[in-house]
């Protein structure tokens, strides 16, 4: 099987398990690991916006400052003190919970970025569901009848939606459902929950469409492969319906791997909420990314990253400690 | 996928890998697709009669036609010409960007499998935290720190995309080093360098391989996405992602200009998951 994966990530490319850890029980050894990954991110954040050419305060004071002006500016935003004291100063402003402050509005990026986390949350958590009614009956179709027209159109289909980009396919949603039939709003977010739902439809199926090609293929081998297994037999040899056999023995034991692949891709559909978000003129996390990056508003374009990635490391450690717990096998990893 | 089988398979991989080629119709279908793409971008540009930049004001927005067989955009340019001279940007960009990633990803993952120790854990803590982020976040960073543009997609793609190869040839790289003739070969008192070149990575790259056009696809879709949000490709250079969203304004009165290039976009990306799927068939040892 390929290693399909660039940010969509197949179980075979997934994270590497080591051996050492010694009598560490799994939960402690994978918390060790997320902690030391949190940490790394935070480094690779800092050292990221700091490795930018150009001048922040020049950029936002613009080329007619006075070396003046300039200075001030810099000395308020701590970047004429060493790299190694300026990392410390963050370290200790991010555990407080503090991102930082917004060159451009003025105001800390965490109360920027918290009215905006709702719709980005609901988007992903919607896409999420959208992913699963997706991938399970078409799986379960092409697995259940080898080789068969409906198995060769699910692959076919899953091939050609992995090249399929996204925010276009958002477009062609916008077209034909908003603009022709005009049953879905074209994009916003609307008032009141009832239509955050309805105007989050097509951006949900946008994000999910980017990761369901892979979800179908790992279920589908997964099902193959547990049609195989003899516990399958002796139920087809038992007298169970081909129903039964399918939803009771295949599908559970091919869901774990399956909630190990969707969990490392939420990492992918909450990057590409980002793209979503500015197709469908959402007010989410990542569409103010896309402005502040616009903005050259280095803060908030830090403080974004870094809580997007500690998010997907959160979600990984919920999915590996879920997947641990519904098959223990896991934990003697 | 077992070292062992890897290396039987690899005495008589000649011949038979041809023979495999002509019965994976996947192959044969994605290599004929992607030559008919290739010449249409090379050639087909000459035989329009535009240039991608040249502006027929009297045609603006214009339907189909014989002069220009998919109509003009807004400026009037001819769309065809500019779908094709986009496609000779965004094909060119994309596998320029996967060649570093593939090399180093590869080499590193190589190392790291047989040599282990603290370069290995050092590599891996990297890899770690370079998936913690996502990925579109990641790229969009980092394009905005290297700034807009193809100098911004080649270095990001350098920072982030060799992990995938890495992660890949490092875990077979694990069990070809444990086995037999590895061990001879050290026996026979081959060098480290022979031994990784002539005996390791023969069996590890075929993994890479097969990745490669995956990532292509992957890695053009992304181009044609910061191409759309403004960060890839600069104009006037002709890109799907900018035709793209230069024809969504355009959507509710002219809907082919955003949908065209998004089509040749999917097909490009058909014909490479073929050939990475014929591909993965040809390359399995039986």
């Amino acid at each position: 099987m390929a290693g399909l994966s660039l940010g969509l990530r197949l179980p075979l490319t997934g994270r590497p398990r080591r051996a050492s850890g010694g009598g560490w029980s799994y939960t402690a050894r994978r918390l060790v690991g997320a902690v030391l990954v949190l940490i790394g991110v935070t480094v690779a954040t800092f050292l990221l916006l700091h490795a930018a050419p150009g001048n922040p305060a020049e950029q936002v004071l613009g080329q007619r400052a006075t070396p003046a002006q300039l200075h001030a500016l810099e000395h308020r935003w701590g970047l004429d003190s060493s790299l190694p004291s300026q990392f410390w100063r963050y370290a200790k402003q991010v555990v407080r919970g503090d991102l930082g402050t917004s060159f451009v509005y003025g105001k800390s990026v965490t109360s920027l970025v918290g009215p905006r986390i709702g719709p980005t949350a609901l988007l992903v958590a919607m896409a999420v569901i959208f992913a699963i009614l997706i991938t399970v009956p078409l799986a379960t179709l092409a697995a259940s009848r080898r080789d068969s027209v409906a198995d060769q159109a699910v692959r076919g289909f899953s091939v050609v939606a992995l090249g399929l980009p996204s925010f276009w396919f958002g477009i062609v949603l916008i077209e034909i459902f908003a603009v022709n039939l005009k049953l879905l709003p074209v994009g916003g977010y609307g008032s009141g929950f009832g239509n955050h739902l309805e105007s989050l439809i097509l951006p949900a199926i946008t994000a999910a469409l980017a990761i369901v090609p892979l979800l179908i293929r790992s279920l589908r081998v997964g099902m193959l492969e547990v049609l195989d297994a003899d516990f399958v037999a002796a139920a087809r040899g038992n007298g169970l319906g081909e129903a039964r056999v399918l939803f009771r023995h295949v599908a559970r034991n091919a869901a774990v791997p399956t909630l190990t692949l969707l969990g490392l891709n939420i990492a992918y559909l909450i990057g590409s909420t980002v793209i979503v978000e500015n197709v469908f003129a959402l007010n989410g996390v990542g569409s103010l990314l896309l402005q502040s990056i616009q903005n050259r508003d280095f803060p908030t374009v830090q403080g974004i990253t870094l809580l997007l990635a500690v998010a997907v490391v959160l979600v990984n450690l919920t999915t590996d400690l879920l997947a641990a717990r519904l098959d223990p096998r896991i934990r003697l990893q | 996928m077992t070292s062992v089988a890897v290396s039987t398979a690899a005495i008589g991989r000649a011949p038979s890998a041809w023979r495999r080629l002509r019965e994976s119709p996947a192959l044969i279908a994605g290599l004929l697709l992607l030559a008919a793409i290739v010449i249409a971008v090379l050639v087909g540009p000459l035989l329009t009669g535009y240039s991608p930049d040249q502006q027929d004001t009297a045609n603006i927005l214009a339907g189909p036609s014989s002069a220009h067989w998919l109509g003009t955009d807004q400026l009037g340019r001819d769309v065809l010409t500019r779908l094709l001279y986009a496609g000779r940007t965004d094909l060119k960009v994309g596998i320029l960007a996967v060649l570093f990633p593939f090399f180093f990803g590869t080499l590193i993952g190589t190392i790291a499998g047989y040599y282990g120790g603290l370069l290995d854990t050092v590599v891996m803590r990297i890899v770690d935290i370079l998936v913690a982020f996502p990925f579109y976040v990641l790229i969009i960073s980092l394009v905005f720190v290297v700034g807009p543009g193809t100098r911004g997609i080649y270095i990001a793609f350098a920072i982030v995309d060799w992990v995938v190869y890495a992660r890949t040839v490092r875990s077979t790289t694990l069990v070809v080093r444990e086995s037999d003739y590895v061990a001879a070969a050290k026996l026979g008192g081959l060098s480290d360098a022979r031994i990784l070149l002539r005996h390791v990575l023969p069996n590890t790259i075929s993994q890479a391989i097969v990745y490669i056009m995956s990532d292509v696809v992957l890695v053009i879709v992304a181009i044609v996405t910061l191409g759309y949000l403004g960060l890839g490709v600069q104009p006037p250079t002709p890109d799907w992602g900018t035709m793209i969203s230069q024809g969504q304004e355009f959507l509710t009165t002219h809907w082919a200009l955003s949908t065209i290039p998004g089509i040749a976009v999917v097909i490009t990306g058909l014909s490479l998951s073929l050939i990475g799927d014929g591909l993965a068939d040809v390359l399995r040892p039986r």
